[in-house]
């Protein structure tokens, strides 16, 4: 039987506020366990929470990047729940009245169509502490440090027919969170946490299979291979005669297989009410209009620009665009390099290789953007060949000079154009290689030029790669032709 | 609508409030007549009545985001029943 697919995706992205969001305790990633849990966040009585301004901001530009009506009175509810890293009870977020409505995001697949994933709506909502299951004998040791901290959940329809589809709707909310600057969007700090409703049914069913849920998800690899695994246990599953059951599973990326949580019956039951400790927000129109305002330039309207101001391909775009910083850094090389096009090579080969082979973010790059652009500049004029470039980039990497002139200038790589020199050179490569020289004159046109290859690879390398290829095949056409 | 002995447990746990068995007959009594009380308010009319969030005829407050606690944990630490590293300490959750 054929299988169709059936994935939405809840996606939890912690907003970079700097204080909580109802308290006034520091978001700050990584200080010592409990020292950024204030009252408020412990559930000391008589605490109440005072809702964080940017948190709103940042929700609302979300919702209106997605295109989706923002809720003008959006209300908090109480989700009631039994967990030592909650220690209220119950986490405090939004259920009938989210404040962003339904909103369209549109994704771009591995062969460059685009398809629409429809938002279901996206809600605001407190982070839970953490906590640790090792080191204390029969104890759970929790640090409160992240409780508080501001979320925005958002919850696509089941519009995703594949794992390709989940990943680039994934990679999508991701670069439009850190385009607008309300994310740092770090998986690997779990600023941004991805659950997988997965389900199956057989291609042409109207009606949806049995979901199973894929519980925090930390990378966008892991992503594709947890939701592939589900669905390939479903399939299994179902053709042996079995039954998907609706659970939670975890994704084990070492077994590389998922298996269902703990089952906690009764967690189910949350008992959601409109909490009385917060009124409803209310969102006037000139925020909506100041925010709208603010708004900066959104990945798919920077891939259009890319396309059309530089000239570049449709897949050299939407790579650069795909992270802001990458963009960011393609727009100051591509000023600074006059030249847009080698500079989107550029980014996307040799830098984008040598980030990933040292593990780097792009803002983390030993090479800066000015840096490539005045190396772009020196294979533009001709002082340097693309493949002398390399060994220019090498060395700006590795901080062996401040600029790639001075690095050209230091180890004397500039390109050899006089023809003085290079005749001398082309002279002594014909003197050394006799026969080559006889059985190059004894051929017709169409063999020459095949054997004037060897020449230029000879003299090339006697050269270092220095000599102007241009003016070798001038003087070898010459002096040969004679 | 009425609750047996069974919801009465299932509430109780929810809830982790300790009810003795000899109470549960009495407390579905009671919870049935508010249970009772809440049908009869059913036949009200509310089809163009908003579903109020809050009695009060208030808007949200909002806070500017600074950050205006230190930390306090010595403090806040002293009345807990177990703590180690900085970290406060509760029967394991996982097996």
């Amino acid at each position: 039987m054929e299988w169709e697919v059936v994935i939405g995706l809840e996606i939890h992205v912690q907003l970079t506020t700097k204080s909580k969001i109802f308290s006034g305790s520091s978001t700050a990633f990584g200080a010592d366990a409990n020292t950024q849990a204030s009252a408020v966040d412990l559930a000391m009585p008589g605490t109440l929470p005072v809702l964080n301004e940017q948190a709103v901001k940042n929700a609302i530009l979300f919702g209106l990047a997605i295109n989706a009506d923002i809720c003008r009175d959006s209300v908090f509810d109480r989700k009631n729940y039994f967990y030592p890293d909650l220690p209220k009870g119950y986490q405090t977020t939004q259920m009938d009245f989210p404040i962003v409505g339904p909103g369209i995001v549109e994704i771009t697949l591995s062969d460059g169509s685009t398809r629409s994933v429809r938002v279901h709506h996206a809600h605001l909502e407190e982070d839970a502490g953490k906590s640790l299951h090792e080191d204390y004998q029969g104890m759970s040791g929790i640090d409160l440090n992240r409780a508080g901290t501001p979320l925005i959940e958002i919850v696509s329809e089941p519009d995703m027919r594949s794992a390709e589809e989940a990943v680039a709707y994934l990679r999508k909310i991701h670069s439009i969170v850190t385009y607008l600057g309300i994310s740092d969007g770090d998986m690997s700090q779990g600023s941004l946490r991805c659950d997988a409703n997965v389900s199956i049914r057989p291609k042409g069913q109207e009606e949806y299979g049995t979901r199973a849920e894929l519980k925090n998800i930390n990378s966008f690899r892991f992503v594709e291979r947890a939701i592939k695994t589900e669905v390939l246990r479903q399939i299994e599953l179902i053709e042996d005669g079995g039954k998907v059951k609706q659970e939670t599973r975890l994704y084990d990326s070492d077994k590389n297989e998922t298996r269902p949580m703990r089952s906690k019956e009764e967690a189910n039951d949350y008992r959601y009410f409109p909490c009385p400790d917060l009124l409803p927000v209310h969102v006037e129109q000139s925020l909506i209009d100041e925010l709208l305002a603010g708004m900066p330039e959104l990945p798919d309207a920077k891939r259009q620009r890319f396309e059309s101001d530089f000239g570049l391909s449709a897949y050299d775009a939407y790579l650069l665009t795909g992270e802001r910083a990458v963009a960011d850094y393609f727009e100051v090389a591509a000023n600074s390099a006059g030249d847009a096009k080698l500079a989107a090579n550029w980014v996307n080969g040799e830098l984008s290789a040598s980030l990933n082979r040292d593990n780097l973010s792009i803002n983390a790059s030993p090479v800066s953007a000015e840096q490539l652009g005045g190396l772009i500049q020196r294979i533009r004029d001709n002082s340097i060949s693309g493949k002398i470039a390399k060994q220019v980039f090498d060395a700006l990497w590795n901080k062996e000079g401040d600029s790639a002139d001075a690095i050209i200038d230091s180890k004397g790589l500039k390109q050899v154009s006089d023809s003085g020199a290079l005749g001398a050179m082309v002279d002594e490569v014909l003197a050394a290689n006799p026969e080559q020289v006889e059985q190059f004159r004894a051929a017709d046109e169409g063999k020459r030029k095949k054997m004037l290859g060897f020449f230029v690879g000879q003299i090339m390398k006697a050269s270092k790669g220095q000599a102007n290829p241009g003016v070798i095949n001038k003087l070898l056409n010459e002096k040969l032709g004679g | 609508m009425s609750l047996d002995q069974n919801d009465i447990a299932k509430l109780a746990r929810l809830a982790r409030i300790n009810i003795a068995e000899t109470e549960t007959a009495e407390l579905s009594e009671r919870i049935g007549d508010i249970l009772n009380m809440v049908d009869a308010m059913q036949a009200v009319d509310t089809a163009n009545v908003v579903a109020m969030a809050n009695p009060h005829d208030a808007i949200q407050r909002l806070r500017a985001d600074e950050v205006t606690e230190s930390n306090h944990r010595e403090k806040f630490q002293q009345i807990a029943p177990q703590t180690a590293d900085g970290l406060y300490l509760v029967p394991q959750v996982i097996e």
